[in-house]
């Protein structure tokens, strides 16, 4: 079903992030900071809880993902324009479509072996107690899944700029915007010039209900469509934005 | 083999190509020469597919590069300015991921492969990264990747830019060994490497073409056969002593 090209670029770029240290750099940034943050020792941690739940873990995942999402997703294009091997990738048979997903995807894949990377937190609570492995497995899910979007996002930022730190920062930005979409303050803020149902829309507009709805055990049809027009919206703005480079 | 029709390109308000028109054969090195900022790499890239264009359509073994690209990449091998690699891979592995990248049925890949290993002399660095490379070898990297996939036109932009002497007559000797049955385009401002390598030539300036015809009738425009003076006298619009333009 997937065409040579976007088979072969997927793995290629998946290779690239393990050759240079930004792969691994990641990965122990990511392995060690969401461990030291499910165990630290304060409010809601894991022991303080006292019950074999990974919802500890899971709580801190999108904070996480927002600083670290956008350092992977930095480089997608931003390095190819600034080297301008770019030039060499759109003078090869492969549409723009076929390469914003290889690169996507193998990003994700990237993400999903940073999360594969966290099975000794599942092992603990098997040991420690009885947990609900089905809670569990919807709390990766909706961590995989709010990787995918917030990776379209970065994928997009990176295509608008040449320069990787500005691509990391708008997509730091923009992903703690998405995220935080539905808490108080933010919605208090926007009440207070713009109509309810603008407000409305905006709530339903987190990224963070709809993976707290998911990572809670409950899946639904309208958290998994959230998550899928995301991440096609956002590739389809990086399409563009590509496209329009190729005219001017 | 390689039709441009009245191409043109603006950003914004700024003509950076005024409809250029050429044609080159199968056989035939053609030279691109201007000064800096006349609109050659925008050329190229609009005949690579890499820039649309805003008017006209280059023509690559019969396709049209805005109608039918994909196919009409499958004939074109591009030489980017300054040669852009993929710095973390390595040489043999770049190589390889291009003629997949290509189309290249699997089993015919090994081959091809050391076959432009061979042709563009990098059996020495085929094991090294590429980011640890000479910029001489990186610019053979560069050649070699446009060639993996056998392509009937082939265009060069700068190739022998930065390189010494010594590199500059191997690229060269490579150009020249595979005019015979490929159609070159070169963009250069090297005018030695005009007399040296180009069957044709044209000169454009300021996005619009200003000569065509060979490097010989372009040395007979200056009484003392000196070509710089006639590139200045028809780039710039001066008159030269002893150029005739």
């Amino acid at each position: 079903m997937m065409n040579r090209t976007i088979k072969y670029l997927f793995i290629k770029e998946f290779a690239s992030y393990f050759k240079t240290p930004l792969g691994y750099v990641f990965l122990v940034m990511f392995l060690f900071g969401i461990g030291y943050l499910t165990f630290e020792p304060g409010r809601g941690s894991f022991f303080h809880m006292r019950e074999a739940s990974m919802s500890s873990f899971f709580r801190y995942i999108p904070w996480m993902f927002i600083f670290l999402i956008p350092a992977v997703s930095m480089r997608l294009w931003s390095d190819e324009r600034k080297s301008g091997t770019i030039e060499l990738l759109f003078t090869m048979p492969v549409t723009v479509r076929d390469a914003v997903l290889a690169k996507f995807l193998a990003s994700w894949l990237f993400i999903a072996v940073a999360l594969a990377g966290t099975f000794p937190m599942v092992l603990t609570v098997v040991y420690l107690g009885n947990p609900d492995l089905g809670v569990a497995l919807l709390g990766y899910v909706a961590s995989f899944l709010m990787a995918g979007a917030l990776l379209a996002v970065g994928g997009f930022f990176s295509a608008l700029t040449k320069n990787q730190v500005i691509s990391f920062i708008l997509t730091v930005c923009v992903s703690f915007l998405l995220v935080m979409a539905g808490s108080p303050p933010i919605l208090d803020f926007i009440s207070t010039f713009s109509p309810k149902y603008l407000v409305d829309v905006f709530e339903s507009l987190s990224v963070l209900n709809h993976f707290d709805s998911i990572e809670r055990g409950v899946i639904s049809l309208s958290d998994l469509w959230f998550f899928l027009v995301m991440i096609v919206c956002w590739l389809y703005g990086n399409i563009i934005l590509l496209n329009e480079n190729k005219a001017n | 083999m390689l039709e441009v029709n009245s191409i043109s390109k603006r950003f914004g308000d700024f003509h950076a190509v005024k409809g250029v028109s050429f044609n080159a054969n199968q056989g035939e090195v053609l030279g691109f020469l201007g000064p800096n900022g006349a609109g050659k790499s925008t050329t190229m890239k609009m005949i690579t597919g890499f820039l649309e264009a805003t008017n006209g359509d280059a023509i690559i073994c019969g396709n049209s590069i805005q109608k039918n690209t994909l196919e009409a990449k499958k004939n074109l091998g591009y030489v980017p300015e300054n040669a852009p690699l993929y710095e973390d891979m390595y040489v043999r592995e770049f190589l390889e991921f291009i003629a997949k990248m290509r189309g290249i049925e699997t089993h015919l890949i090994e081959n091809r492969v050391r076959e432009v290993i061979k042709m563009c002399a990098l059996e020495s660095v085929e094991f090294q990264k590429i980011e640890t490379l000479s910029k001489g070898y990186k610019r053979r990297v560069s050649l070699a990747q446009s060639l993996v996939h056998d392509p009937k036109v082939l265009i060069l932009d700068e190739p022998t830019d930065g390189l010494d002497p010594n590199q500059k007559h191997d690229v060269r000797e490579l150009i020249k060994k595979l005019a015979k049955e490929k159609c070159i385009l070169i963009s250069t401002h090297i005018l030695e490497e005009v007399e040296e390598v180009c069957d044709r030539c044209i000169i454009i300036g300021e996005g619009e073409k200003l000569f065509e015809g060979t490097p010989n009738e372009l040395k007979l425009k200056s009484d003392n056969g000196r070509i710089q003076d006639v590139f200045r006298a028809i780039t710039t619009g001066h008159e030269i002593q002893g150029v005739a333009v």
